[in-house]
């Protein structure tokens, strides 16, 4: 075990994966020769050379598009979006080829690609390095969409997307890159996709949160069992698509009162999803409304700082909406 | 923008409040601080201040309707205030104000109609198209009266596996409602006491043991005619429950000394007069009593404390309370740090709360925080009374008429003033011992009054 940070995590999954299978290959806007804009990629052109570390002009369509291909011809490849704000151009190679690919050709093709993308709001980062897209993809049969915050989980389920037989896109909270750190195993091991975690327990309330946003809540859970005696559940979901209704729907029936927060605007989110889940599902057991904390729905994040800071919630409203249901 | 008031805590431990009288209509303008009701709590009765300015549009409790403490019982239209919301949409209609701006855009124009107008009266008529806001017997109320009166699914399942009327939980949700936590403790308890009487229920056939897990209802008098049924008011009801309180938890007991007051009676009747000339307040016996049980109170700090569970709390603050009659009821407002104060002090502070007491002007802090009482029924004449603790504090003391007697002074009869002093304590405080130190404690200060002392 060694600490580590969420880039070294990740670093270190694609560098092992790479290493066990001459398959597994990385694609992508500057992450051979200069190593990645967030340096997750540094050194892997060394070891592996230009055509397993392989620098691509910018045009996210062509990455995807090329991926698919080398993936259904033998290749694993992980197509790195430099900035999820830059994925829209990919947008049809995912959802109408990658994620269809397998039902299209009844199963005789599938398609083994891992496509990176940081995404969340970043002080400075604005229209086009901040927004949170996971949405966009969280209703696309045929699609895995994962985000772990953790530095742990993001090297055992970014081994597992590699190795899955069907496209995942792999979501990385930027602002948490060098934020989060833990122990993380050294020797192989992998985290199953579709399989929510459970941070900590309790009897009050649950929260469902995942990224920057779990971060604070986990935060502010603490300081509402010191000062209030308040017992928060927490739970990440790790996989935002398909959902593991499972954990969540045992956790909203064990407190009763159920709030999800993430940093995406809340109309249409995933949020809205989790919340509808929950609503239905865990009707009879609820003894409050289910609510929802996320960003405004304006246009894009912000780039000066105090619209900033009010468009991604914070610990403050985290903690009043924990309060009032709670208190509900 | 609506902004709903809700009925304030007023005073520690008090959980509800009752509408007395509103002094203020729906459509009426008000003011920030402008009185909006008056409010009867077991504690005071109190004018409640409008935490907003706008217009009131609708009260939504009767006079004389008892609500929790957090429950809104009106709705006031605060003008002027924009939605906070930074979103790009239109600012919903209702939230626009009344009069529409000067430069309204040809858009806007068209809906002018919608924009102006009264308040109350459109949430009335989207209320009214709002199906599922019924309750089923062609009421429409808004969702806010619907969440303090209904239950949770959680709550509503719970309470039909277990057989139990949600209304009988006090809830501690928001509002008042009752929660998930609420009915599981509720249940839990109501367990805890059938397994505490096995032997009942062991013994009694099916049926019976049905009747007794009912909510025993108490028997009530035949009423007769020409009978007069009189419904508690919320200090009566304060009253009651705190009176039988004390008498069920603490074990009373009492005891009195003879006072000879010979000498305080010459001091008071040789400057009364000056002293309502210059003080503007009559001189009573009452503030030489407390500054006697203040300081006594000092000397023997046991009395001046509190039963607490499984152990005793002494206070350091002597904050006396002085118990005042209003006819109707009692009422014991308090006076903080009372060992600060002479008998100038004492007197306008003991003149000021019986002023406000007997005009219904006392706020919730005069009434809270006391740590011993001072009863003062000699001054209706009466000769000797056995008075009930002020719940949770240790004892009372009960000061009685000054009366002329014969009385032994230097083995002769002479005239004396005499006044019976008594006090009621909580055994499991202190002793006997403990309460006759403090009353002749009292009782010494008492005579030490000749005519040339001071009122310092």
């Amino acid at each position: 075990m060694a600490t580590k940070n969420l880039l070294q995590a990740i670093h270190d999954g694609l560098v092992e994966e790479m290493r066990a299978d001459d398959t597994v290959m990385i694609m992508g806007e500057d992450v051979g020769k200069a190593g990645g804009v967030f340096r997750v990629t540094e050194g892997l052109a060394d070891e592996f050379g230009p055509f397993r570390a392989m620098d691509t002009p910018l045009a996210e369509s062509l990455i995807v598009g090329s991926a698919i291909g080398l993936s259904v011809n033998g290749m694993r490849p992980v197509a790195e979006i430099q900035f999820a704000d830059f994925i829209p151009p990919a947008f049809d190679q995912i959802v109408s080829e990658a994620a269809r690919f397998y039902y299209r050709s009844n199963g005789a093709w599938n398609v083994p690609l891992t496509i990176r993308a940081p995404y969340g709001a970043v002080p400075g980062g604005a229209l086009y390095h901040s927004q949170s897209v996971e949405a966009w993809f969280c209703n696309t049969p045929g699609l895995k969409v994962v985000a772990p915050t953790f530095p742990g989980d993001a090297k055992g389920m970014l081994k597992s997307a590699i190795r899955d037989p069907n496209p995942v896109l792999f979501l990385e909270h930027k602002r948490t890159y060098r934020l989060i750190k833990e122990d993380v195993p050294e020797d192989d091991y992998v985290v199953p996709l579709g399989e929510a975690r459970v941070h900590r327990e309790g009897m009050d309330l649950t929260v469902v949160s995942y990224g920057l946003m779990l971060y604070q809540v986990l935060e502010v859970a603490g300081r509402l069992s010191e000062e209030h005696g308040i017992e928060v559940e927490v739970v990440e979901p790790r996989m935002l698509y398909p959902l593991d209704k499972e954990t969540i729907l045992a956790s909203a029936k064990k407190t009763g009162k159920f709030l999800v927060l993430s940093e995406a605007n809340l109309t249409g989110s995933v949020s809205g999803e989790i919340a509808a889940i929950v609503a239905r599902e865990a009707f009879e057991w609820l003894d409050g409304p289910v609510m929802r904390v996320g960003a405004p729905d304006v246009p894009a994040a912000p780039f000066a700082k105090p619209m900033l800071d009010f468009f991604v919630p914070s610990s403050e409203k985290i903690e009043a909406a924990m309060l009032e249901l709670a208190r509900y | 923008m609506t902004t709903p008031v809700t009925m304030p805590q007023l005073g520690e431990s008090v959980t509800e409040g009752t509408i007395a009288r509103w002094l203020k209509a729906e459509g009426d303008e008000i003011e920030k601080d402008e009185p909006l009701a008056e409010v009867d709590t077991d504690k005071v009765n109190a004018e409640l201040p409008s935490p907003v300015a706008g217009k009131i549009e609708k009260l939504l409790v009767s006079e004389g309707d008892t609500v929790d403490v957090g429950t809104e019982i009106l709705l006031v239209a605060v003008a002027g205030e924009e939605d906070e919301s930074p979103t790009a949409e239109v600012p919903p209609r209702e939230s626009a104000d009344g009069e529409a701006p000067a430069e309204e855009s040809p858009v806007a124009e068209t809906t002018t109609e919608l924009v102006s107008g009264d308040g109350a009266e459109q949430r009335t008529v989207a209320e009214a198209n709002e199906d599922s806001g019924g309750d089923g017997r062609g009421e429409v109320r808004d969702a806010e009266t619907l969440r303090l009166t209904r239950s949770s699914p959680v709550v509503r399942r719970l309470a039909e596996k277990h057989d139990v009327d949600i209304q009988e939980i006090p809830g501690t949700g928001t509002g008042g409602r009752v929660t998930k936590k609420d009915i599981e403790g509720y249940i839990e308890e109501r367990e805890a006491e059938r397994e505490a009487a096995p032997a009942v229920a062991a013994t009694t056939t099916a049926p019976e043991r049905e009747e007794e897990t009912a909510a025993p209802e108490q028997e009530r008098v035949p009423i007769y005619e020409g009978d007069r049924v009189v419904e508690l008011t919320s200090i009566r009801r304060a009253i009651a429950e705190r009176m039988s309180r004390s008498k069920h938890e603490a074990p009373h007991a009492w005891s009195m000394v003879e006072v000879d007051v010979t000498g305080l009676v010459a001091l008071r009747e040789r400057r009364k007069e000056e002293f309502a000339e210059r003080e503007g307040i009559k001189l009573t016996y009452l503030p030489f009593i407390a500054k006697a049980v203040v300081e006594s109170l000092k000397e023997h700090p046991v009395l001046n404390s509190v039963w607490d569970v499984d152990r005793i709390v002494i206070r350091k603050q002597v904050n006396l309370g002085v118990a005042v009659d209003l006819e109707d009821a009692l009422i014991v407002p308090v006076i903080p740090d009372a060992d600060e104060l002479n008998i100038l002090g004492l007197a306008r502070k003991i003149d000021d709360l019986v002023t406000r007491a007997r005009n219904r002007q006392l706020g919730p802090d005069d009434v809270s925080g006391g740590t011993f009482t001072v009863n003062n029924p000699g001054a209706l004449g009466s000769m000797v009374s056995v008075p009930i603790i002020n719940h949770l504090q240790a004892a009372i003391l009960s000061a009685e008429a000054v009366v002329k007697r014969p009385a032994v002074v230097d083995d002769a009869i002479a005239v004396r003033s005499m006044m019976n002093l008594e006090v009621s304590f909580d055994h499991r405080v202190l002793d006997g011992g403990a309460a006759l130190r403090f009353l002749n404690a009292v009782k010494r200060r008492l005579e030490s009054y000749t005519l040339e002392s001071d009122l310092a």
